[in-house]
């Protein structure tokens, strides 16, 4: 171990004079780009506090001279882009329902528009992929109950399903057979079997005493033949396709006390070209007529 | 009487994590703490047959403990390619993922399990074996606390053997880098507090008036992480007999808390610990003194103070408050001159010695990690420029920044340390083959050099698809698109992995040959000191 400092032969420079299991050090000053570009970005990061939210207070913060916030650019971000697609809002506005599936640009964008409008404020009941759920109907077959071509979509979404707040509201209400005493037990579970051998379900069966009820008491609003009847709202019952389940059990139940679900009328409150948008997204999905 | 208390204590852990496995609340926990019985049973056994009652052979004041640093060399060997081995499985799944095998094996498992490998079990035993060999070496001084090293490293294993099946069975407290459960934290906490104790008490009772600088970065590295291991894991558990525990810490605070430890475990556990490793190794072999004392000071300081504050860099555009996030980028900008002065250090400390990198794979190994050190803390500061961290985050970019810091830094400098110490430590004339090092020097390269352009081609894209916008103001692409297109690069990440993890197994093979006593035929690299050694005709 030595203690004096001693000369590197290599490279001309004094050691410190320690040493460490044979190591030594050199005494070589720092190197001068190094230090520059240390200072440097020092003075950088000095400036950009100052013009930045940077040094914590008490209850607040410096918000720094160029007055920067996040939430200011987003905001900013949101405008500029509003601004740059104000001009489709502008034509959907204008635009017949029916031209606007026409135009291919201005379909696409109504379509992006109301996907994103469905996404947060449509899926909490009818599913992310409009798929539906025992009592919210599937959006993406061709099963209506209040029509599917795009006039009935854009009227539906606009004045909701029995919203009475809504005057133009659709408003249809079936009568609860066994609860009001209009039908027997045994009347409700023969009609019941008959609407099932209509939509094809376990359990159905083709009988002459549930023909006839049903013909004396659900034809007039779900047609003869069961097709259903879109301008009461009243569901098809010919098919596999049964809001609130395909089951004996379940359509029994729904005769004796019905079940009527209820939507909003959402054009008071997303407006008149979200709805728009949203009509042409649902009429997009597969169904529409 | 030898291994008495040590068989005791041992039997009696056994016993209580019996006890806990019976009382458990839930099944997991029931599960790990059997695993942990039958481990610690093994282990009374193998304690109760090696106990003696004739007095220990005395042991010489003035010699290196070595004993628990050949078991830490190997043990570090085995965990990198452990480690590397569950990277490829995991890229792998990500490019093919039918390879995962729910639940145990899926990704959501596997990743921590890499992770913590690669990180806590090659890198943390590495950091502990070179530390133990180092701070002997440079203080002149034996291993302070007698068995203390030895629980320390035994200690050290079994919380990667807590942690590793702890992930297997799903129990995780879901933060990056410390998904542990409290029962496996306050063991680390002991672990780590002997360690220090041990490390500190060597420093104590050096011969050398001056402590080396190694063991500066050393004793950060050790300190700085039993701060942030404590303070990230305050939690409070559901049962004592269940794996479950909720942070202390809500919302924003706890994202912060969470990235002021991660980014400071790549700070002092990735950076600060394996500097010290490069500061002993790379003087040795290359036989230079190291270039400059005061930029070790300068850099070692500026290193510490700014460091700390950098976390804020990885909340960028989040709910993180605005002022923090400038701190966060100012002080990662700031650090980019304190990292460098670690390189130049390294890399000048080889000026008169620049021949050697021709002959001498081991200091070409060093040279590289090096320079990738270098890279990624560049890379490091530019990416925590909120521009740039907009298009680079959450995606491959941070991967491909990670692996070259991981795989060409902490990976390449710990293969250095180990084809240094491991010849030494068994005694050895030298390795049983410089070629194989040659070859996984080359093999790695390779391998870190595809690994990285690839994952930045891919977090490039990725980050652009993101936010790319068509002239109505909708995004382009559906992410499951921006999915797709990266097939391609995850394949090529995988070999990238690959050519890494055959050179780790050619490692192993090499070194284990090496403690065998063996010695390779071969041909000398032209103009190496073996070949210049050769009988003149």
């Amino acid at each position: 171990m030595s203690d004096k400092p001693e000369v590197d032969k290599i490279s001309g420079t004094e050691t410190t004079g320690h040493e460490w299991d044979g190591i030594k050090e050199l005494n070589t000053p720092l190197p001068r780009w190094w230090l520059w570009t240390f200072y440097a970005c020092i003075v950088w990061a000095v400036g950009y506090m100052i013009a930045m939210p940077a040094i914590p207070l008490v209850n607040s913060f410096t918000p720094g001279v160029l007055g920067y916030t996040s939430r200011g650019a987003v905001a900013n971000d949101i405008a500029a882009a509003k601004e740059g697609q104000a001009e489709f809002f502008a034509r959907i506005d204008a635009t017949e329902l029916t031209d606007i599936i026409g135009d291919e640009e201005l379909a696409r964008f109504a379509r992006a528009g109301g996907s994103a409008a469905f996404k947060l404020n449509c899926s909490q009941c009818h599913g992310s992929g409009a798929q539906g759920f025992v009592g919210y109907p599937n959006l993406n077959d061709d099963e209506w109950l209040w029509g599917g071509t795009i006039e009935d979509i854009y009227t539906t979404i606009n004045h909701g399903i029995r919203y009475e707040a809504d005057f133009d509201t659709r408003f249809s209400e079936m009568s609860a057979f066994g609860k009001d005493d209009i039908l027997t037990n045994a009347e409700i579970h023969s009609v019941a079997q008959y609407t099932a051998f209509l939509g094809g379900f376990e359990g159905g069966e083709k009988t002459t005493e549930g023909e006839e009820l049903f013909l004396d008491n659900c034809s007039g609003c779900h047609g003869e033949t069961g097709a259903g009847d879109i301008y009461q709202g009243a569901p098809a019952l010919n098919n596999a396709i049964f809001q609130y389940a395909g089951s004996l059990d379940a359509i029994v139940s729904q005769i004796d006390t019905p079940q009527h679900g209820v939507m909003p009328a959402w054009g008071e409150k997303l407006g008149d070209v979200t709805v728009k948008q949203l009509a042409v997204y649902v009429h997009s999905l597969g169904g529409g007529q | 009487m030898r291994n008495i208390t040590s068989t005791i204590v041992v039997g009696a852990g056994t016993f209580i994590t019996l006890l806990l496995a019976a009382f458990a609340q839930d099944s997991a926990f029931q599960i790990h703490m059997s695993i942990i019985a039958l481990t610690l049973g093994l282990a009374t056994i193998i304690l109760l047959r090696r106990v003696g009652f004739t007095p220990a052979e005395p042991v010489d004041p003035t010699g290196y403990m070595d004993d628990p640093i050949r078991v830490g060399a190997i043990l570090t060997m085995f965990w990198g390619v452990i480690g590397f081995t569950q990277g490829v499985v995991i890229a792998s799944q990500l490019a093919w993922p039918e390879f995962m095998w729910e639940p145990w094996f899926s990704f959501g498992r596997m990743r921590p399990l890499h992770t913590s490998a690669v990180i806590f079990a090659f890198g943390g035993t590495a950091l502990i074996t070179t530390s133990m060999y180092v701070v002997q070496r440079t203080c002149r001084a034996r291993l302070f606390g007698g068995g203390l090293a030895w629980f320390v490293m035994w200690g050290y294993q079994f919380f990667i053997l807590l942690a590793a099946t702890g992930y297997l069975l799903g129990i995780t407290q879901s933060r990056e880098y410390a998904e542990p459960e409290w029962y496996v934290d306050i063991w680390l906490t002991i672990v780590w507090v002997a360690y220090l104790v041990m490390f500190m008490g060597t420093l104590f009772k050096r011969k050398e008036p001056h402590i080396y600088v190694a063991n500066w970065f050393y004793l950060a590295f050790i300190i700085t992480i039993a701060m942030l291991h404590v303070v990230n894991n305050l939690a409070w558990p559901v049962s004592f007999l269940g794996s479950k525990s909720y942070s202390l810490f809500a919302g924003v605070q706890d994202a912060l808390t969470q990235w002021w430890y991660g980014h400071n475990a790549v700070g002092f556990f990735l950076t600060a610990g394996f500097l010290g490793m490069m500061y002993y190794f790379m003087p040795k072999q290359a036989q230079r003194p190291v270039y400059s004392y005061r930029l070790s000071i300068i850099h070692f300081w500026s290193l510490i103070f700014l460091y700390i504050w950098a976390g804020p860099h990885h909340l960028l555009y989040t709910a993180l408050p605005d002022w923090a996030q400038t701190l966060g980028m100012a002080f990662s900008i700031m650090l980019w001159m304190p990292s460098w002065g670690g390189m130049i250090n390294g890399l000048m400390t080889l000026s008169g010695a620049w021949d050697k990198m021709r002959t001498d794979p081991i200091i070409r190994m060093m040279v590289i990690a090096v320079a990738f050190y270098g890279m990624s803390t560049f890379e490091g500061p530019v990416m925590a420029i909120k521009a740039v961290n907009g298009l680079s985050h959450y995606t491959d970019w941070t991967i491909g920044h990670v692996h070259s810091g991981a795989l060409g830094w902490v990976g390449m400098i710990t293969f250095g340390a180990l084809y240094y110490m491991v010849p030494r430590l068994w005694n050895r004339e030298g390795l049983y083959s410089m070629r194989m090092v040659n070859w996984h020097f080359w093999l790695a390269t390779l391998g870190i050099v595809v690994y990285a352009a690839v994952m930045w081609v891919s977090g490039i894209t990725q980050g652009l698809m993101w936010r790319e916008y068509d002239a109505q103001g909708f995004l382009v692409y559906s992410f499951a698109e921006t999915v797709a297109a990266m097939k391609p690069y995850y394949i090529l990440r995988m070999i990238g992995g690959l050519l890494y993890l055959i050179g780790g197994c050619i490692m192993a093979y090499n070194i284990w040959m090496t403690i065998l006593g063996k010695s390779r035929n071969e041909r000398p690299i032209p103009g190496s000191a073996s070949a210049n050694i050769q009988p003149a005709e």
